[in-house]
């Protein structure tokens, strides 16, 4: 395995996680819900997908209590801002909130331990494909997962009658509810999806990216995955080019802060947060592209007439 | 079984006041439950939580040094809200207000003056509101979310902090700790008494004092209020949404620097790679606890310092991990939120739907 292998692998294994958790958000926001508890419930799901993984041996059902995990928490945001229609810009930092501490109470006795690693599955014959087959085929099994992800997605939302509701309830909430469509329920569904998103995305970090447990090991992914839904213009499509750029830009840093060119590491560090500020400044400023896509009743609670 | 909002015909009175009390209610029971499934006894865990902070002279001292960042903080952050801007940024701000503050001491370190403390902590303000003047600037001029640009700019000031007490002002006589020369006399903040209690917490009663005047008795008061209730009729008022977002913002971003400038002058004395227990993110708990109300304001960021006191007396006395008080202040949050429900509308749990109803509907 040659240098530039190597990184184009780590650049996917970074990227997987920022793309996991966008998408499920994309499809909340895309209902005209903004959750911004992203970071919470991953954070949850990296606790709860290690905590398993390690008690069982078994990355399978690491990967499973991950997602129970995110959809757990995202029921209590679904249930706060759909049911008791409170604030969901409070909810959701409330949410990101309860789960780094929950997180680092649950994850206390796992710090340090070594972690069971998620093993690539690898296609016979193809992966043995100079270059190349390491790279397409040589992958984990939740690296095809974000990309069906994504395929399934963009379908779903815009060649289905499901997606066609769900952009209807995002875009007007009152004509959809006139329609006799239940826009509580797909709410409830759309937040509980990016919960489960979140949560898978949370459990790859603690048994793919980096096989243990640290506080906090999310670093503010989640917040990136928001900042990348606005990014890509609510299109899945964008989503997932837009996932790979800030994967490259990750692992650019570390990879320079490894060759040691005398660059302070922190601003090496802090190089992904930057190009995300630079990056949402360059879209929202262009008011054709996001004006276009952007869910017209985003944020905004609904209480059905009686 | 369903769960029924009827909206009220105003808003209730009685739930306003009520609802932050039921909500701390709430968490306590909560709390209770979650220290009683732990194998703790849960009167005694609560007591060594809420009620031990205040019985000695000593923790009530310690509470009130916590308290005063909180309070600085939580004012500016109220006024925020209360305007629909979302500043969730203030830890940078006040790691941000810490490194300005600390130039004084650090390159005039002979200066010796009441002056030099006035200084630092004009400078600990301006730093804070500098810093949050890029999310203002990006709001107004490219329309960019100020909740997640204002959140990257946490990371990115705990890094340049990180690399300026690791780098060009560590302290050559620190054996090598990261950390700058430690701060004396004037530049520090003067204790009451001779305890620890500094003049952050004064410095965060006037803030309250001031805010909420601000609030109720001027017309700039009233203009945060109308935009942030209605900006359409703000803009027909003739109220200037972007000078709200600029006034906001530099408001909350001075305070939590000054809060910043606070901590490094008070209780460490000198600057370090953290030097808050993530007041900034505390401090949004205590706006929403002290219902976006100044006054409310400096009565929540007592409650959550002791909470924090509560917390470390907890680890010693019973072994709960210090976790567990980060759990209860998110959990207070949503309580908070679910509560204010409340005001607005009221709540009805109607049984299952019988055929004749359904068929009555």
């Amino acid at each position: 395995m040659d240098g530039t292998q190597a990184i184009i692998l780590t650049i996917i294994t970074a990227s997987t996680p920022l793309l996991l958790a966008a998408i499920g958000e994309l499809v909340v926001e895309r209902s005209g819900v903004l959750n911004l508890g992203v970071e919470g419930m991953m954070v949850m799901g990296a606790v709860c997908g290690f905590a398993t993984a390690y008690t069982t041996g078994s990355p399978t059902l690491g990967i499973f209590a991950g997602i129970m995990a995110g959809i757990g928490m995202a029921f209590i945001f679904a249930f706060m801002t759909q049911t008791l229609v409170s604030n969901q810009v409070a909810t959701g930092l409330a949410l990101t909130l309860l789960g780094l501490g929950l997180s680092g109470l649950i994850g206390e006795s796992f710090v340090g331990l070594p972690g069971v690693k998620l093993v690539p599955v690898s296609i016979p014959l193809l992966s043995d494909i100079p270059f190349i087959g390491r790279i397409l085929f040589g992958q984990d099994i939740l690296v095809y997962a974000s990309i069906a992800l994504v395929i399934a997605t963009t379908y779903v939302l815009f060649k289905t009658r499901v997606g066609l509701i769900i952009r209807a309830v995002g875009d007007n909430h009152h004509s959809a509810h006139s329609l006799g469509y239940n826009v509580i329920m797909v709410r409830y569904a759309c937040i509980l999806f990016g919960g489960a998103c979140a949560g898978l995305s949370g459990a790859y970090l603690s048994l793919a990216y980096t096989p243990q447990w640290i506080e906090n090991m999310t670093a503010g992914r989640g917040w990136i995955a928001l900042a990348l839904v606005v990014f890509a213009t609510w299109l899945p499509k964008r989503l997932a080019i837009g996932a790979y750029l800030f994967g490259t830009v990750w692992i650019m840093g570390l990879y320079v802060q490894a060759q040691g060119l005398g660059i302070p590491s922190q601003f090496l560090s802090s190089l992904p947060y930057l190009v995300t500020i630079i990056a949402l400044v360059i879209i929202s400023g262009n008011k054709t592209l996001t004006r276009v896509n952007t869910p017209a009743c985003i944020g905004q609670s609904f209480v059905p007439d009686r | 079984m369903r769960l029924i909002l009827e909206k009220r015909s105003e808003h209730s009175e009685f739930m306003t006041l009520m609802s932050p009390l039921l909500a701390i209610f709430l968490t306590v029971v909560t709390g209770a439950i979650i220290f009683a499934l732990q194998g703790l006894n849960p009167l005694e865990a609560l007591y060594v939580y809420f009620i031990e902070p205040v019985t000695s002279m000593w923790s009530i001292e310690e509470v009130l040094v916590k308290a005063a960042p909180l309070i600085l903080i939580g004012a500016g952050l109220s006024i925020c809200y209360m305007a629909n801007v979302w500043n969730i940024g203030a830890e940078g701000q006040l790691t941000m207000g810490a490194a300005f503050g600390s130039i004084v001491p650090i390159f005039f370190t002979s200066w010796q003056s009441p002056l030099t403390l006035v200084a630092m902590l004009v400078c600990g303000a301006i730093g804070g509101a500098a810093f949050a003047a890029i999310p203002a600037f990006l709001k107004n001029r490219f329309n960019a979310n100020e909740i997640l640009t204002s959140l990257m700019l946490v990371y990115i000031a705990q890094l340049i902090l990180d690399w300026l007490v690791r780098g060009p002002w560590r302290d050559p006589k620190g054996y090598n700790f990261p950390q700058s020369i430690p701060f004396e006399g004037w530049q520090l903040l003067p204790t009451l008494g001779d305890g620890r209690v500094h003049i952050g917490i004064i410095l965060a009663i006037v803030a309250v004092i001031i805010l909420s005047i601000l609030m109720s008795r001027t017309l700039k008061g009233f203009e945060i209020m109308v935009i942030g209730n209605s900006p359409r009729a703000g803009r027909f008022s003739g109220f200037s949404r972007k000078k709200t977002v600029w006034f906001c913002l530099l408001l909350s971003g001075g305070l939590a620097g000054l809060a910043g400038i606070g901590e490094v002058a008070g209780p460490s004395g000198q600057l370090q790679p953290s030097i808050s227990p993530g007041y900034g993110f505390t401090a949004i708990i205590v706006a929403f606890l002290g219902r976006l109300n100044p006054i409310g304001v400096f009565f929540a960021g007592i409650m959550l310092a002791i909470t924090y006191i509560g917390g470390e007396g907890a680890q010693v006395v019973l072994g709960v991990s210090d976790k567990t008080a980060q759990v209860f202040q998110g959990i207070l949050l949503f309580f908070i939120l679910a509560c204010d429900t409340l005001i607005l509308y009221r709540i009805k749990l109607l049984g299952p739907v019988t055929p004749q109803q359904a068929a009555a509907e």
